[in-house]
């Protein structure tokens, strides 16, 4: 039974589509559109992040190796002396007086033999100082002044056991994890769809014979299939995408095709046939379009899933290689060193285990929008 | 109203339902007051839409999630409007009790009739299930269905549409209700199982004094059965009376409206020059039933060698109840389907040629489709849908060219053609017909087949679209097959006609010789249980 509608007194040219339905319930969910900014928020970080972060991330601190996260600038005021001394100790230097003036060290070195001006690049290479000068030297040139400032770096996730910034890594591994996640989805629905579609509209003998290919996929244990792809072609990018978009297409073919079985008993179908449209114009027009609610919900569900099997093939090792990664390594990095430093697990956990749960609020949220019970 | 002697055992005072919805705020009924005595039948009579399913629905507490009630449903002297769940179903299912207009879906397919029966005396009644199987099987003798003490153990795929709503009614008489709402209880059935659903209510109201009320938009149902009559329409009630008052003197203008909304008509003939545009010779379809692969083959004939000769211009009605194969001879005609024989189409023939053959004379030979909900795809737009043929049978035609053409058609079907942007789910139920229509008239084709097309629209709208369609073969020449149940409609539009029992032709001739006077059984038995109501109406108009 209609109703009519007492609001729909003015004809506005433009119709409400069903998507503009699902749109507005869509974001009349709030958990769905809260998830929609965390997921915007995390993208644009992992985007952006390593462009306007202070470090890169694969520059190696050798005196920040697993420094707890922290909100305050390394090095702490405990720290700098040490290394101070340790820097002048590889100068083969003295330090007679150690005085700290705000950001700036003075100190006042001795030598027993000729002090080399060079001397100061050992202060330098040390992620502690920076521009270090030598003032007032003697006469014997056996003692002098050591001028250096500071070099204060914010570590806020700290860093890894190499010395890396944790923040700058989560980052990067964030663009890497969300390109795997979108792209082998894309990939995966792009073939499931089309797969589904065609053996379901198709129908009879077709249909068996393209099923029975997704059955003999499907039993291909997954893990075999990529240590074989592995084997042969080495590890790269693309073979990430290649081995989870194989698997993963499977299951969407199997739901476009079953949506397609109902579909193609609906009226609208047997209209366009009637009308004489050719089946490639019945499959793009007709079938595909109606059957994008479910696969639209399965997306969101598949691109947590993918961001899943990228992190377990890169735990076993198969995944990503260094200095690049992804949330996976560096969540296994970080179980690693769970005992010493946690921060290392942490981090990229909270990143990876939002943005899952975002997708999967997505994901619901896109299902109650598209097919609404009482409509 | 007439005898205050009777008591009134459901009164629904000032009853106003609100919807929430995305755009705003919905007011399907708008104060409504109706009561009801026992033994009495009423009758809440409007077009869909006009609010009268969701006034019972409100009174029962079976709104949707969105809908807001106000206003008073006395029974027994106590306001159950807004009861809590608990409460209200001790009364609603047992005192008050509903059946609905589709038999198909109101059963659970999993379970057999005795069992579903049963169940609800057990839970709520607290029988033992072998006292409850009893009390079912006397239902369904209540309720007349043959060899009951069979039925009870069969599964409701394995009973007709008629069948199923008894089984529905026997289940609404389980506890002896004082109330039994039947929304439009038969509209999905035949004629013939319709007649017979409506003298089995009356009968067991006349036996069991519970009191009915009857939601339809079928007058001739009104006039047949009920005491007293509520029309409805946008929410209000806008007249009230005794049958035989609202029949014979109809204040309100929409009242009016709705008893002149008949059909009427005749379709000018064919000259006999006009020349042959499609024959059929005996065509035959079969399917296939359960060959397993040690079952024996077991074939059904849906149709079953029928000839026929159409000139141009001609409209032949195929006439039948449900199962009696008319539709699939309509897609045969058309080679949707495989069939045997042979259909000539302008000299061609066109039995045995494959889907691309076919793909070039698709755009002279159209269908259209009874459930103008279903055969609209919800995806696209309606300029997309109806241009859609054009791209496939005018590929040279611009994108503008194409909209044009859209515009031309559903101006011929008297639509603004400003709306071609907007999606189907945004038109009623004529509407979107018209848009099936324009879909296949942009085309222009010579012969349509018009498969039930008015039978899931209200009376009023029926009209409106059998005038339309009359017009539009005036306009252009057309040549239709017009399949449907509804004989007023056929005879409102037909040359010829074809009456049709389980794959056979039984009668066929003009529709003025089969009309007025049938020769075989099955015709008459039609006629008789569709035209006892219009010749009831024929006289008070």
């Amino acid at each position: 039974m209609t109703l009519t509608a007492t609001s729909s007194a003015g004809a506005p040219a433009k119709g409400r589509s069903l998507w503009d339905d699902a749109r507005d319930r869509l974001l009349a969910n709030r958990a769905a559109v809260a998830s929609i900014i965390v997921l915007l928020t995390i993208g644009l970080i992992s985007v952006f992040g390593p462009i306007l972060s202070a470090h890169h991330y694969d520059t190696v601190y050798r005196d920040y190796v697993k420094v707890p996260a922290s909100l305050e600038a390394y090095p702490k005021p405990e720290q700098v002396e040490p290394g101070f001394m340790s820097s002048a100790k590889r100068a083969r230097l003295t330090v007679e007086t150690f005085e700290r003036e705000g950001d700036t060290i003075v100190a006042k070195v001795t030598s027993s033999r000729d002090i080399d001006p060079r001397a100061v690049l050992y202060f330098d290479r040390s992620d502690l100082f920076k521009n270090t000068e030598l003032t007032d030297m003697s006469a014997d040139n056996k003692s002098a002044t050591v001028r250096a400032d500071i070099n204060f770096m914010h570590f806020y996730f700290g860093t890894d056991a190499n010395g890396r910034d944790m923040m700058t890594r989560t980052f990067i591994a964030g663009r890497v994890s969300l390109t795997i996640g979108l792209l082998a989805t894309f990939v995966a629905i792009s073939i499931g769809v089309l797969y589904g579609a065609t053996s379901g509209y198709l129908g009879g003998r077709v249909d068996q014979m393209m099923m029975r290919v997704v059955d003999i996929l499907y039993s291909l244990p997954f893990i075999f299939f990529v240590i074989m792809l592995v084997v042969f072609f080495g590890r790269n990018f693309i073979l990430m995408f290649i081995a989870v978009g194989a698997v993963e297409w499977l299951d969407m073919a199997r739901i476009v095709r079953g949506q397609t079985l109902t579909i193609k008993r609906q009226e609208y179908v047997q209209a366009a046939e009637a009308l004489g449209v050719a089946d490639g114009g019945i499959v793009r027009r007709h079938i595909i379009p109606n059957t994008l609610g479910p696969v639209v919900v399965y997306m969101t569900l598949l691109v947590p899933k993918v961001i899943l099997l990228e992190s377990f093939l890169s735990f076993l090792g198969l995944g990503i290689q260094e200095p690049m990664t992804s949330w996976g390594v560096l969540i296994s990095e970080g179980a690693r060193n769970l005992q010493g430093a946690p921060w290392m697990l942490i981090f990229p956990s909270i990143f990876l285990t939002s943005t899952l749960f975002a997708l999967n609020f997505i994901g619901d949220g896109l299902r109650d929008a598209l097919d609404p019970k009482d409509r | 109203m007439t005898s205050e002697t009777k008591k009134t055992v459901l009164s629904i005072k000032d009853l106003k339902v609100d919807f929430e919805t995305a755009t705003g705020t919905i007011n399907a009924v708008q104060g409504v007051d109706i009561h009801v005595q026992a033994g009495e039948t009423v009758a809440i009579v409007g077009e869909s839409g006009s609010g009268k399913s969701q006034t019972m629905m409100a009174a029962m507490g079976l709104l949707a999630s969105n809908g807001r009630t106000r206003g008073e449903v006395i029974y027994e002297g106590r306001n159950i409007l807004g009861l809590p769940v608990g409460k209200l179903n001790k009364i609603r299912g047992a005192k008050i009790t509903m059946i609905f207009q589709e038999p198909m879906t109101s059963l659970d397919p999993l379970y057999t009739i005795g069992r579903q029966l049963a169940e609800p005396m057990v839970v709520h009644g607290g029988l033992s299930w072998k006292a409850a199987k009893a009390k079912a099987l006397d239902l369904l003798k209540l309720v007349n269905i043959p060899e009951p003490e069979r039925k009870i153990n069969a599964y409701p795929y394995e009973m007709s549409g008629g069948q199923r709503q008894r089984v529905m009614i026997a289940m609404s008489l389980a506890n002896d209700p004082d109330v039994l709402i039947a929304d439009e209880p038969t509209t999905a059935l035949d004629v013939t199982t319709q007649a017979q659903i409506l003298d089995l209510l009356a009968d067991l109201q006349k036996r069991l004094g519970m009191a009915v009320i009857f939601i339809t938009h079928d007058l001739g149902i009104v006039r047949r059965i009920a005491d007293r009559v509520y029309v409805m329409k946008t929410g209000e009630v806008v007249e009230n009376g005794d049958t035989g008052q609202i029949f014979n003197r109809p204040a309100h203008p929409y009242t009016r409206m709705l008893l002149d909304a008949e059909p009427t008509g005749h379709k000018l003939p064919v000259p006999d020059s006009a020349p042959v545009l499609l024959e059929a010779q005996k065509v035959a379809v079969e399917f296939e039933l359960d060959s397993g692969f040690l079952k024996p083959r077991h074939v059904l004939r849906a149709v079953d060698n029928i000839s026929f000769s159409l000139r141009k211009g001609q409209t032949l009605g195929i006439v039948g109840e449900s199962g009696s194969g008319k539709s699939t001879l309509g897609r045969a005609v058309l080679n949707l389907l495989p069939a045997g024989g042979r259909v000539v189409f302008h000299g061609q023939q066109i039995t045995g040629k494959s889907r691309a053959e076919m793909r070039a004379l698709r755009k002279d030979m159209q269908l259209i489709f009874q459930d103008p909900f279903g055969s609209l795809s919800p995806r696209m737009t309606v300029g997309q849908i109806i241009s859609e043929g054009l791209m496939v049978h005018e590929p040279s035609l611009s994108g503008r060219q194409r909209d044009e053409r859209a515009c031309q058609a559903l101006e011929e079907v008297s639509l603004d053609p400003a709306m071609r942007n907007r999606y189907p789910h945004e038109f009623s139920g004529g509407q979107r017909q018209r848009i099936a229509i324009a879909r296949t008239m942009v085309l222009k084709p010579e012969l349509v087949v018009l498969d039930e097309p008015t039978s899931a629209l209200d009376r009023t709208i029926q009209k409106q679209v059998v005038e339309l369609l009359r017009d539009l073969q005036k306009a252009h020449g057309l040549t239709y097959l017009f399949i449907s149940h509804d004989l007023a409609v056929v005879r409102a539009i037909s040359d010829t006609v074809m009456v049709m029992q389980r794959g056979k032709v039984v009668e066929a001739g003009t529709a003025d010789a089969i009309f007025e006077a049938p020769k075989c059984d099955y015709t008459k038995e039609l006629i008789g249980a569709a035209m006892l109501t219009q010749q009831q109406m024929m006289e008070t108009a």
